[in-house]
């Protein structure tokens, strides 16, 4: 029997085909693993942990839809020791109890928050359900680890790497993965090149690998945003002939630019920045990949940005 | 004057104009100073020395503002030092006219910003049952005002499906909702479940009667009416 949360991620990975799915097993687990863990629900994904809710009755507690009470429950529940996770859709973990998020920090509290449905996973629903906001929100906010996987093993090793620590942390589950899982924790060298840096986060990477094939550039990889790994970006970007950036990021255009400017202060640098739009409501239904197209974050789009941008 | 167990009731105004810099005590009568006091000295199983407990009461204080009161108190049960409320609200000085429990000892949650209490009130209960603390009591103050908050209904309503027995709500009801609460307050309460009591919260004996009502398998709320002349009496 499984007794720790170290013993958990040492005894392998089960195959999951999602992130959702490698979320909810991996929690789930935890559970068995640790009595610290708890969860906290509002009518998402209650029948994923329902086996766990039937082991635990008193660690998995759906508080209706009710996204407010949901933040203030964890709050409270962490408040008494143990290590909340709470789970729901992006948009309404994130926005609808904003105040409830911030003042975590205001009552020294800390939970894992995992949402689901990243900018636009849920597309037939249309905007209510978008949430490109959510990282540039949590960087509004001291201490907070925000983790952005791009494939379900990431999202597990990042789930358990949450649970055993005591921060505040974002966990940002897509629907949309790359193809390979790749090492987590700070960026990682994925191509190395002389024309410049491409920076590209979680879900993003496929297409960037594929808008870079044929491009002399390094391409950096991050499962994690905050905290930000500067010295990896700096190595990277003063090792090539150009101190040349390209910043893809899944969320809101340009989230990270400031950590990107904060990290080469001292290098005269060029940035493009990639990413949701910001000028325009869209209102618009369809697949993700229709808003990718829109947004400029499908690989041909990628592609001519970058050739443009490089010297 | 030491933080000291032998502080009592009558020491409060003293204590209170050390805040209010109204040396005759006149605004000492607060809204909440009476249940605070029954609370804390004759409720509540917490002191300095458990303050840390995990098995300790709970006491949140939802409404924050206007914690004169909430500051005597805590200085006459030896929480912190009287000496402390001189210097309140200075950068320096950890007693704000929000409490804040990152710098106050013995203060169970930050406040400021109405409607939270409640919320984190359940989780408290909810993080306690999941060890098998069924003890532990969880008193949050809000006020009758601070009831618009939409927050505090979605506890009410969960709190009394969930039957959260070990959970308290004490509101203060000096009529300062702009907007009212028809039928009463109470029957809002009873109506999710909870046992709800309304008393005189001036009078001592009463208060302490229905803070420790007997209310199996259910939360328990209790109504605690002022005068709406009091000093607080414009404050939610």
């Amino acid at each position: 029997m499984i007794t720790s949360l170290d013993e958990l991620d040492a005894a392998g990975r089960r195959f999951y085909p999602d992130m959702l799915f490698a979320f909810t097993d991996t929690v789930s687990q935890a559970m068995d693993a640790d009595p610290r863990v708890a969860v906290v629900l509002a009518d998402i994904s209650t029948p994923e942990f329902g086996a766990a809710a039937a082991r635990h009755p008193d660690r998995v507690v759906n508080v209706g839809i009710r996204e407010q009470l949901m933040i203030g429950t964890a709050c409270g529940i962490a408040l008494t020791g143990l290590r909340p996770v709470v789970h729901t859709i992006a948009s309404f973990l994130t926005q609808r109890p904003y105040e409830q998020i911030k003042l975590l920090g205001h009552q020294g509290a800390a939970v894992v928050l995992v949402g689901y449905g990243a900018s636009y996973d849920i597309t037939e629903q249309g905007r209510t359900h978008f949430a490109p906001e959510d990282v540039a929100l949590f960087g509004t906010l001291p201490g907070w680890t925000i983790h952005v996987p791009g494939h379900p093993d990431e999202a597990q090793r990042l789930l358990l790497d949450a649970l055993r620590t005591d921060e505040r942390v974002y966990v940002r589950l897509s629907a949309r993965a790359n193809a390979d899982a790749h090492p987590t924790g700070g960026f990682q060298v994925l191509r190395q090149g002389r024309k410049g840096t491409v920076l590209t986060v979680g879900p993003t990477l496929d297409a960037v690998l594929r808008a870079t094939a044929e491009l002399d550039v390094t391409v950096l990889y991050a499962s994690t945003v905050r905290p930000f790994d500067e010295v990896s970006l700096r190595t990277a970007v003063l090792a090539a002939d150009h101190p040349d950036v390209v910043l893809v990021e899944p969320y809101l255009v340009g989230t990270s630019t400031h950590h990107v400017n904060r990290t080469l202060v001292h290098v005269p640098h060029r940035l493009l920045e990639l990413g949701v739009g910001r000028d325009a409501e869209l209102h618009a239904y369809g697949t993700p990949e229709d808003h990718d197209r829109a947004h400029g974050l499908d690989g041909k789009s990628i592609a001519a940005a970058v050739r443009r941008f490089l010297r | 004057m030491k933080a000291s167990e032998a502080l009592g009731y009558d020491d409060l105004p003293a204590l209170v104009g050390r805040l209010t810099g109204d040396e005759r005590h006149e605004s000492s009568s607060s809204s909440t100073l009476d249940v605070l006091w029954v609370l804390y000295d004759q409720v509540l199983n917490v002191s300095p020395d458990t303050a840390d407990s995990p098995d300790r009461d709970r006491f949140l204080l939802s409404k924050g503002h206007g914690p004169m009161a909430y500051y005597s108190v805590l200085a006459a049960k030896g929480f912190i030092e009287p000496e402390l409320l001189d210097g309140w609200a200075r950068f320096d000085s950890p007693l704000g006219h929000e409490p804040d429990r990152v710098l106050v000892p013995g203060v169970e949650m930050s406040a400021g910003s109405l409607g939270h209490g409640l919320p984190l009130g359940v989780g408290t209960v909810l993080g306690l049952r999941a060890q098998e603390r069924r003890q532990p009591r969880v008193v949050v103050l809000v006020g009758d005002g601070e009831l618009d908050e939409g927050s505090n209904h979605e506890a009410i309503a969960l709190a009394g499906r969930l039957g959260l027995e070990q959970l308290t709500a004490v509101v203060i009801d000096n009529s300062t909702a702009t907007h009212g609460w028809p039928g009463g307050i109470d029957r809002r309460f009873a109506v999710e479940g909870w046992e709800a009591l309304t008393v005189d919260g001036c009078d001592h004996t009463a208060l302490r009667g229905a803070l420790t009502a007997a209310h199996p398998n259910r939360p328990l709320a209790v109504v605690a009416r002022i005068a709406s002349n009091t000093a607080e009496g414009k404050q939610a």
